[in-house]
């Protein structure tokens, strides 16, 4: 019998990796251990926390008087409880579905938001586009935390208010960035063709001009996302973020930081888990830019 | 001349964005849904209390001389009564900026301390341990959140080890300080692994420029190209990075004042959400805002001196 080298078998291979490896990935993934990574973590998380029920049995938020502060890996605990004798791997779980929450839903609404506005400001031109941008630089002024703590304020602390805040903070990031795209693909042979060829503004907008704004706005939107997921923890440590008893990363360290010395994980476990959400977005986000970049 | 011209043009810049960021502040309470009155009494509720705070926020006036009011104000440093403390939030700030500026200077040091021999040391042994440390904990630190790492400061040398107090401020200059480093460390260790990548690129630049082979050549000392003529060329750059995310370390004190209850503008701030103490929230933003705009400016100036090819650039 023949000895037949596996690249033979399998064109696109290249490295001749044993079989076990050879896992179907999508072109784009190949070679991209970043971006690979950050995909794969975030399906675990995502699965992990949209599915908690299915991986364990307690409620994140129903008392125990019997079981308080009772150390991992007891009594069907496998990292204990807290002070109020709620299981703390129940609450991870379920407690990410708000740090993911906050992921996506305050990056992806500013995203295409912010994203319009700089295209439309840009191609507005004139005093509108000195206008907005005026306005974009007045909101860099404020510490972004700070701005985001006095709407809160002013609306008053809820998850809804929350996000809100997020949303009315954070669009400016986005419209600088398309903002400035928008200015030099204006001056692309391409674009410049498209408009000698007589296409309408609004055409040349979305089918020209805006793949060339994409790339930046969507690297862009993974470091945000690392920044969102921070801040609504921070926003919960502070306590004025998600209001208890739900449980959310944030304000769990902040609930287990009166119980550092006996118990500290549950202070540094959700901690980790924070951790690896925002890793998982930086990865993401490298791997988006070494895409656009190969592409390009 | 060229200087004067940059750094006058920066300050007519800076009049309108002051300007703004008092119209942001004063737009604020219109952010309040329904009667700010109501919202303040909660259920402390009576109409002519109610009448008194509409009164005291200027509710009852037309918008346009209400902000004339309020910047009248501002000019005058009074920002009204604060409904928490029952007095007035200008002596507020006053008290709360001391620890809040000494914070922030404090972390500036650390983050000088710490960036300045890694960064060096990064870009002199490239690819080296410490240059593939920093890369990673770049990574990383970029993830890793503020209150976090202040957590795990009180756990580990606050609680196990005992060398420093967990919170509070003390009383006197020196003890100030010592309540003060662990948070300091807790803001410039992330701060610092931007600063640290941004010192290690410019460096690598300036070390591959003709006068320091030159310099090499004269047979002037490896320590004494360092630091006369690599670090002082290098170190500009990294002086605009700081100013660019000046903000995100002021924003990061907000968190780590309440990590460390440390009587600041941060905890200040937090503190007022709850209570719905809308005059400390506006006032708190403005300081803060106006503290960025004007460190930037700042920065820019000391770029300059830094680096004075900048401001014959500008000269027509």
């Amino acid at each position: 019998m023949t000895v037949l080298d596996p690249a033979q078998l399998d064109p696109g291979s290249v490295t001749g990796r044993p079989r076990w490896l050879k896992v179907p990935l999508p072109r784009a993934v190949r070679g991209r251990p970043a971006l690979y990574l950050g995909v794969g973590l975030l399906l675990v998380i995502s699965v992990l926390c949209l599915g908690a029920p299915l991986f364990t049995s307690y409620s994140p938020t129903e008392i125990d008087a019997l079981a308080v502060l009772v150390p991992p890996g007891t009594d069907g605990h496998p990292l204990g409880t807290d002070a109020f004798g709620r299981d703390l791997w129940s609450r991870l779980l379920y407690g990410g579905r708000y740090d993911l929450a906050i992921a996506f839903g305050a990056t992806t609404v500013v995203l295409v938001a912010g994203t319009a506005i700089g295209m439309a400001s840009a191609h507005a031109g004139g005093w509108v586009d000195a206008f907005v941008m005026r306005v974009v630089d007045l909101f860099f002024a404020f510490p972004f935390i700070v701005l985001v703590i006095a709407i809160i304020a002013a609306l008053g602390p809820s998850l809804r208010n929350m996000f809100i805040a997020l949303w009315l903070a954070s669009w400016v990031g986005y419209a600088r960035i398309a903002h400035g795209q928008t200015m030099s693909a204006s001056r692309y042979g391409y674009v410049v063709a498209a408009g000698c060829l007589g296409y309408s503004r609004r055409r040349i907008l979305a089918r020209h001009v805006l793949p060339s704004v994409l790339p930046f706005v969507t690297v862009f939107a993974m470091v945000d996302a690392v920044g969102n997921v921070l801040l609504g923890a921070s926003l919960g440590f502070l306590g004025i973020g998600i209001p208890p008893p739900t449980p959310e990363w944030g304000s769990m360290i902040a609930e287990g930081q009166a119980y550092l010395l006996s118990n500290w994980q549950l202070s540094l476990v959700p901690g980790l888990a924070l951790v690896l959400l925002g890793v998982t977005f930086s990865l993401l986000g490298d791997g988006l830019a070494d895409l656009f970049r190969a592409k390009q | 001349m060229g200087s004067v011209n940059l750094r006058w043009s920066r300050v007519a810049n800076l009049l309108p964005v002051l300007f703004g960021i008092t119209l942001v502040s004063f737009l604020l309470l219109r952010l309040v849904p329904g009667d700010p009155a109501q919202q303040i009494l909660g259920n402390r509720y009576t109409p002519e209390a109610a009448e008194g705070i509409r009164k005291g926020l200027g509710l009852d006036r037309p918008l346009l001389e209400q902000y004339g009011l309020f910047l009248k104000g501002v000019a005058t440093g009074s920002f009204g009564e604060s409904y928490q403390y029952r007095r007035p939030v200008g002596e507020l700030l006053l008290d709360r900026t001391a620890a809040s500026l000494m914070l922030v200077g404090l972390t500036a040091f650390f983050c000088a301390a710490l960036s300045i021999p890694i960064g060096l040391w990064a870009a002199v042994r490239r690819g080296g341990l410490v240059d593939q440390g920093t890369r990673v904990f770049f990574t990383l630190g970029y993830a890793l959140p503020a209150f976090l790492i202040g957590v795990l400061f009180i756990l580990v040398f606050g609680l196990k080890l005992g060398w420093a107090p967990i919170g509070g401020y003390g009383t006197g200059f020196t003890s100030h300080l010592g309540h003060l480093v662990l948070p300091a460390l807790t803001l410039a260790i992330p701060f610092s692994t931007v600063l640290v990548r941004s010192l290690r690129a410019s460096t690598i630049t300036v070390l591959d420029s003709d006068f320091v082979t030159i310099a090499r050549l004269k047979g002037i000392s490896e320590a004494r190209i360092m630091s006369r003529h690599v670090l002082r060329n290098a170190i500009s750059p990294v002086a605009v990075v700081f100013g660019i995310n000046l903000a995100f370390l002021v924003g990061g004190t907000v968190v780590v004042e309440n990590v460390f209850s440390i009587p600041g503008l941060g905890t200040l701030l937090v503190g007022a959400v709850s209570t719905r103490d809308y005059p400390v929230v506006q006032a708190v933003a403005l300081v803060l805002a106006v503290f960025v705009v004007l460190v930037n400016l700042l920065t820019d100036v000391v770029h300059g001196v830094l680096d004075p090819r900048l401001t014959v650039g500008v000269q027509r």
